[in-house]
Order: structure tokens, then sequence, then C-alpha cells
């Protein structure tokens, strides 16, 4: 085993040495390789970690959620449906929300109105999230202008801004109370812009969805495993930007292993020839190339998958984030928490480091087996 | 000093800092805990259905809640123009809907 060992090291020394003949053009190929990787991994982990916390933050959202469609759009929905909902056997907690938008023109960022069901809150203030502090510039004990329905500006005091660790969910929040709510946009009492509902047991809400529905032909419910779904399709490989980068990074490696599983460069092949000319056995060539496959491609994916992880988590997602904000001008400060599935890691392993390896030996068997005058003449 | 040598300690120094760094992992998650809840019980106290991640538009907002037509809610031929759509494609149960109406409206003219 020792004398195994020690081989493998020879021709591992052999191979570092005949690397770093062609210095320059094998650090570039570690070094693209190592972006490619990072970009990669770094997809990976950012979907799997936001996927993961979406999950567990809106584990606790509303068992279902009933809209009212008028012609195919979502409409207000009037008190009695809550009532008739009430109804539905299996059905507690039936609330009407009232929530909106509202478009800011001083800083052209949209915000999300909501009136909480239980709040001290006095009507004349207002609550807002982080990130319409710093948008803002505002508060607490500022008072901020709302344009109502008629033009009419509302002014609100700030009360409070809404903790900064939350921002993930609420970023853009501005609450305030009922009363101010009808008041900014002319909505009569009784109308409500959705209900919402729990479900005494987990496993009827499918069937208490269908119940609504055959009570209540003009509604829609959703519940919220359809919400959670919602967000499993997230950064789904069919979405535009993620399928250009990561197709861009999958050409790019399609180059790097064509470029090896084409054939070998004619100094390669005397290489090959010379090393056979002096005593080395086909399978101690091969070693060498395997090893040369090794030492490019899990350097690569070492450092790859390491960057990926400082970019993802420990920085702020640099890369993604132009990519993430669009053309939203409030954009929350959230650090994502390091959810890494190791089966993951396991195929980004086995679809860089191996495909490349392989790539790297296939050819230079070719060569290896053909008799080393032959090789050298050619 | 050999070559495979430094090699190896190359290797050996890269997957140690991977290792560390998925051992900060495990340490970071218990720590957040506390985190995920305090995010989770304002989804519970405000009865909230979606994560603040795209503010552009309001089907980027509330993806959840998005119907058929909010793609369409500036112009009625103003197509899918966020770049967050890119992003975020429609909500599954949307399109499940949809994909049946279509086979249905095709089954019975």
């Amino acid at each position: 085993m020792g004398l195994w060992i020690e081989r493998q090291r020879n021709i591992l020394d052999f191979t570092l040495s005949s690397l770093a003949r062609r210095k320059g053009k094998n650090i570039a190929l570690v070094l693209v390789y190592t972006v490619l990787v990072l970009l990669l991994a770094s997809v990976m982990f950012f979907t799997h970690a936001l996927r993961k916390q979406a999950v567990l933050v809106l584990q606790d959202a509303p068992a279902m959620v009933i809209q009212r469609m008028a012609a195919g759009r979502h409409d207000l929905i009037p008190r009695r449906y809550a009532d008739a909902i009430r109804s539905v056997r299996g059905v507690s907690g039936v609330r009407g929300r009232l929530w909106g938008y509202y478009f800011d023109p001083v800083v052209s960022a949209n915000y999300t109105l909501l009136v909480p069901e239980r709040t001290t809150q006095e009507p004349g203030t207002i609550v807002i999230g982080e990130g319409v502090s710093r948008a803002r510039a505002a508060f607490p004990g500022d008072i901020l202008p709302i344009r109502g329905y008629d033009g009419q500006l509302v002014y609100l005091t700030i009360t409070d801004v809404l903790s900064s660790t939350s921002e993930l969910v609420s970023s853009d929040l501005m609450l305030l109370t009922e009363q101010d709510y009808r008041r900014l946009f002319n909505l009569p009492d009784g109308l409500y812009t959705d209900i919402v509902l729990d479900v005494r047991n987990s496993r009827e809400v499918p069937t208490v969805a269908a119940k609504i529905v055959k009570l209540l032909p003009d509604t829609r419910p959703i519940t919220r495993s359809e919400v959670l779904r919602t967000y499993d399709s997230i950064f789904d490989w069919r979405s535009g930007i993620v399928v250009v980068i990561l197709s861009a990074a999958l050409l790019a490696f399609v180059i790097f292993a064509w470029d090896k599983a084409s054939g070998l460069s004619a100094e390669e092949k005397k290489e090959i020839g010379v090393l056979k000319a002096i005593g080395w056995e086909t399978a101690d060539v091969l070693w060498l190339k395997f090893w040369e496959g090794t030492v490019i491609s899990l350097t690569a994916f070492l450092a790859g998958t390491a960057l990926a992880y400082v970019h993802v988590f420990l920085t702020p997602a640099a890369l993604f984030e132009p990519v993430l904000k669009g053309w939203s001008t409030l954009y929350p400060r959230f650090r994502l928490l390091p959810e890494i599935d190791p089966y993951q890691v396991a195929t980004l392993f086995f679809l860089t480091v191996v495909p490349y390896t392989v790539s790297t030996v296939i050819p230079s068997w070719r060569a290896a087996t053909i008799d080393p005058d032959a090789v050298m003449r050619s | 000093m050999r070559r495979s040598t430094l090699f190896l300690a190359v290797i050996a120094a890269l997957a140690g800092t991977l290792a560390i760094l998925f051992v900060h992992a495990r340490s970071a998650l218990s720590e957040g805990r506390g985190l995920l809840e305090e995010q989770a019980a304002m989804v519970r106290q405000y009865g909230l259905t979606d994560l603040c991640l795209f503010t552009e538009a309001r089907y980027t907002r509330h993806p959840s809640q998005a119907d058929l037509h909010t793609a369409f809610q500036d112009h009625p031929l103003s197509l899918e123009h966020f770049p967050s759509g890119s992003l975020l494609p429609p909500p599954q149960p949307l399109k499940e809907q949809y994909g049946s109406l279509d086979r249905t409206t095709t089954q019975h003219p």
C-alpha cells in the first residue's frame, strides 16, 4: 500500500510539474472553472436557503384566503360572504382583511398598507416597516402625508418602526387603523379586501375549499399549501435570468469538456510518446492524466463552493442583488440563514469534478495505447 | 518541499475551509431560530401571506395572491415586463387552474 501511495505521489509530482510548464493557461483554466462553480453553487445555495426560509416563515400564514373574483379579476368581498363561510363545518376564525398598495410618488416606491386585526393604534397614527423608514427617512414622531382617493393629503403620525430583523416579511408594510384605511380609499363599511379563515383539521382544508367554492361560486380560495408552493417555484429553472446564468455557465463548461475530449494537442501527444518511450506503462499515463484532471477540477470545486458560501451567506449576495432588486425602489435588507442541502453539494461535485476528470482521461487513453514511435512522429 | 506535498496541503486547507464554513452554517442556523420565530410571529400576527422580496409590482410583491390578469394590470396588452417576473413564475395553482380550464374548453368547444 505504501509503495502504491509513493508511486501515486511521484506521478502527482510529475503532473504538477507538467501543469507548471503551462502555468498561464492552467491558472486561467482554474480561475474560470472556479467562477463557474461559484455561480452554480451560489444559485443552488441561494434558492435552497430562500425556499427553506419561506416555508419556515410562512407556515403560520392563514390556512385559507378567500378572494372574490369579478370578471376574472380580484374584487372587494362583502361581509355577508364571511357570514356564509362561517356556516361551513370545520371552519373557524373567519375575519375580513383590509390591505392594499400605495404608490409613493416622492420616492417612486410601492408600499403595502395593512389593517392589523388586533391593534392598540389610535386613528391618525401609522406604524411603518424598516424599508419605508429608510426610503422616506421617516422615524417615530414624524408626520407622514398619504394622498387619499380624492387627492387630499391625510397626515398620519408615525408611532413605531417594525424591527429590522423582520424585514424579509415587513420591509414595505404600513400598518394603520381601519378607520384611516377606509377614509383614505373611500371604502364603505362592510367591504373587505379578502377573507381569511382557519380550518380546525388541517386535512380537511381541500374539502372546506371545495365547499366554499360550491357555496360562493364567485370566490377563489388560496390555501396555505398553495402559498408555500408558490415560493417553491421561485428561481425555478425555467425562469429567465437563472436560465441565462446557468446556460452561460453550462456552455462554458461544455467548451472546457469539449476542448479536452476532442483530442490532445501535439505537445501533449509528444509528451505521452516520450513517457511511453522511456518506460512508462499505459496505466501510469492514465494516472498522470487522472491527476491532471483532478488537480484542476477539485481545486476549482473546493474554492468555488467556499466562495459561493461566503458570497451568499456572509455578504449581501452582491451578484444577485441587482437581479433581485429589478425595478424595485424599496428593497429589504435581509441575511439568509445558511441552509445547505448535502445532496446538492454532492450533485455539484459529481457534475463538475467527475465529467472534467473523465474527459481528460479518455483522449489520453487513446494516445497512450498507440505505439510511442507513431505518436511522436505524428 | 515536494510539489505533491504542497498541493495536498492546499487541498486540505480548502477542504478544511469548506468544513469550517459548513460548521458555521450549523451554528448560524441554531442562532437564527430566534430570527425565524420573530418573522413567523409577524406573519401570524398580521396574517401575512408573502415574503417582501420584490416590491416593484403587486403580482411580484404578493405572488401567491395574484390572479391571471394582474400581469396585465397597467394596459390590456402590457405583457409581463417587470424583471422579477424572470425569477418568479406564476404560482403553480394558477397554472393548474388555467391548464384544466384550457383542456375543458378544448374538449367541449
